[in-house]
């Protein structure tokens, strides 16, 4: 089947399988490799992205429920040359070691300070309770978040 | 395979009604891992994500009407009147399997660890059932005869307004026993602590400790075939240390997560 999205702001449209994921859909159909497959049950939150505004696993979501819809993948954060504030972060704060859980992580993280500016330690950890990593022990991912708030804060 | 893509509850019943065999799918977030892992293919799906008349909360003299593609995330932002649907949401999967994942899904999966299903059945649901040919129905969302008995259950309520925590404990007693000692003492030490007062405080771990202990000694429980009270009474310090520190996590949260 044919399916038509909105991908950061630009109609696009990809044939695929009809059984496919969204995940699939945006990697193998739109060429676009930040959303990541690591286990394709809705456990690690690699391949975040947001549908409609929601954040969702897109490896949960069938390619043909994001038709016509609009989906902001990692690749969307960018302005530019000028990365992301939370990627920023990241890089910053040293929250990258080998980086396949990065990008998902980037993405619950932008949509977790786009709804609270300044979260909590305890707000932090379940936000991102989707997301898993099994390099960095959470920690510096952690000072990156506070570290992209603050500079979010300082900005405004 | 094909995907159907209803924009109406009438359109995605007459598609049921044309091909049966077709699969309604809502978040996906049961369906896609065994699509993913090659275990389902269903010769087609219909998309219920996009009906509209699903995913509306209403209330009415008395009576809460759910739609089956009503979010977890919706039930958490939504529907505060019925406290324990959303903690039973809250506590499913990540905030991404709750902005997707319905309680229809919850309830077209039926599986026995389903975190909707108790509370549908303890508030004596109906389920409102609709096909093409056989217009509307209700069943009760009745309890499955699957019985497990408990070895001990604690329910434990922060009760903001009269600022105490109050816990009960079923299964390791006569009675379902209320441990009055362990409310006194830790609702005077979040009382000294400022924890009414501020949400994002906890009281110390010492004084969660002391508050398990004393649940435990409050229990009276018996040796059955199903455990010894030693073990019962070890159960009850777990899970009172645990239902204090999760409840005491949920309160810091704020109200969208
Ligand atoms: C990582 C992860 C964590 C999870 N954690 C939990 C948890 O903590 N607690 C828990 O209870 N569950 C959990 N689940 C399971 C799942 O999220 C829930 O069961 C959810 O409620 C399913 O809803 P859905 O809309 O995604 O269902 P779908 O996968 O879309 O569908 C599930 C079933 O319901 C049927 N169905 C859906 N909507 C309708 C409808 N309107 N009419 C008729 N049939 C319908 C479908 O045909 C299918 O048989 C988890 C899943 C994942 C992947
Ligand atoms: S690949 Fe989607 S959650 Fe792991
Ligand atoms: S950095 Fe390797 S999995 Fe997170």
């Amino acid at each position: 089947m044919v399916v038509r999205t909105r991908v950061n702001g630009e109609w696009r449209e990809a044939e695929v399988w009809p059984g496919s994921s969204l995940l699939s859909l945006l990697r193998d159909g739109f060429g676009l490799y930040g959303a990541k497959n690591a286990c394709e049950q809705g456990e690690c939150g690699s391949c975040s992205v947001w549908l409609d505004g929601a954040l969702v696993c897109s490896c949960l979501v069938l390619a043909g429920q994001a038709q016509e819809r609009e989906v902001r993948t990692v690749e969307g954060l960018r302005d530019g040359t000028q990365l992301h504030n939370v990627q920023q972060a990241f890089v910053d704060a040293g929250a990258v070691q080998c980086g396949f859980c990065t990008p998902g992580f980037v993405v619950a993280v932008a949509d977790l300070l786009e709804k609270d500016r300044n979260p909590s330690s305890v707000t932090i950890r379940e936000a991102l309770s989707g997301n898993l990593c099994r390099c960095t022990g959470y920690q510096k991912i952690v000072d990156a978040v506070n570290l992209a708030a603050t500079r979010l804060q300082a900005r405004t | 395979m094909d995907v159907l893509l209803p924009r109406s509850l009438d359109e995605a019943l007459a598609m049921k009604a044309q091909r049966p065999e077709a699969m309604p799918i809502a978040g996906g977030t049961d369906l896609m891992v065994e699509v993913n892992f090659g275990r389902l293919r269903p010769p087609a799906f219909i998309d219920v994500s996009r009906v509209p008349e699903l995913s509306v909360v209403q209330q009415e003299n008395g009576h809460i009407f759910l739609g089956a593609g009503v979010t977890y995330a919706a039930v958490v932002v939504g529907l505060t009147v019925c406290r324990p649907l959303v903690q039973a949401s809250r506590s499913v999967g990540s905030p991404q399997i709750r902005n997707r994942g319905t309680v229809g899904g919850n309830l077209g999966t039926g599986s026995p660890a389903g975190d909707a299903l108790p509370v549908l059945a303890a508030y004596d649901a109906d389920v409102v059932l609709r096909s093409q040919a056989r217009g509307e129905r209700s069943m009760p969302c009745g309890t499955r005869n699957a019985m497990v008995i408990a070895v001990a259950g604690l329910c434990l309520q922060v009760d903001e307004d009269s600022r105490r925590v109050k816990i009960a404990l079923g299964s390791v007693g006569p009675t379902i026993i209320r441990a009055r000692e362990a409310e006194d003492q830790v609702s005077e030490a979040m009382e000294s602590a400022g924890v009414w007062q501020d949400r994002t405080k906890r009281p110390d771990d010492a004084v969660i400790e002391e508050f398990a202990g004393r649940v435990a000694a409050a229990a009276r429980p018996l040796d059955d075939v199903r455990g010894t009270a030693a073990y019962r009474r070890h159960a009850c310090q777990v899970l009172a240390r645990r239902a204090l520190s999760w409840a005491l996590d949920e309160r810091a949260l704020p109200s969208w997560l």
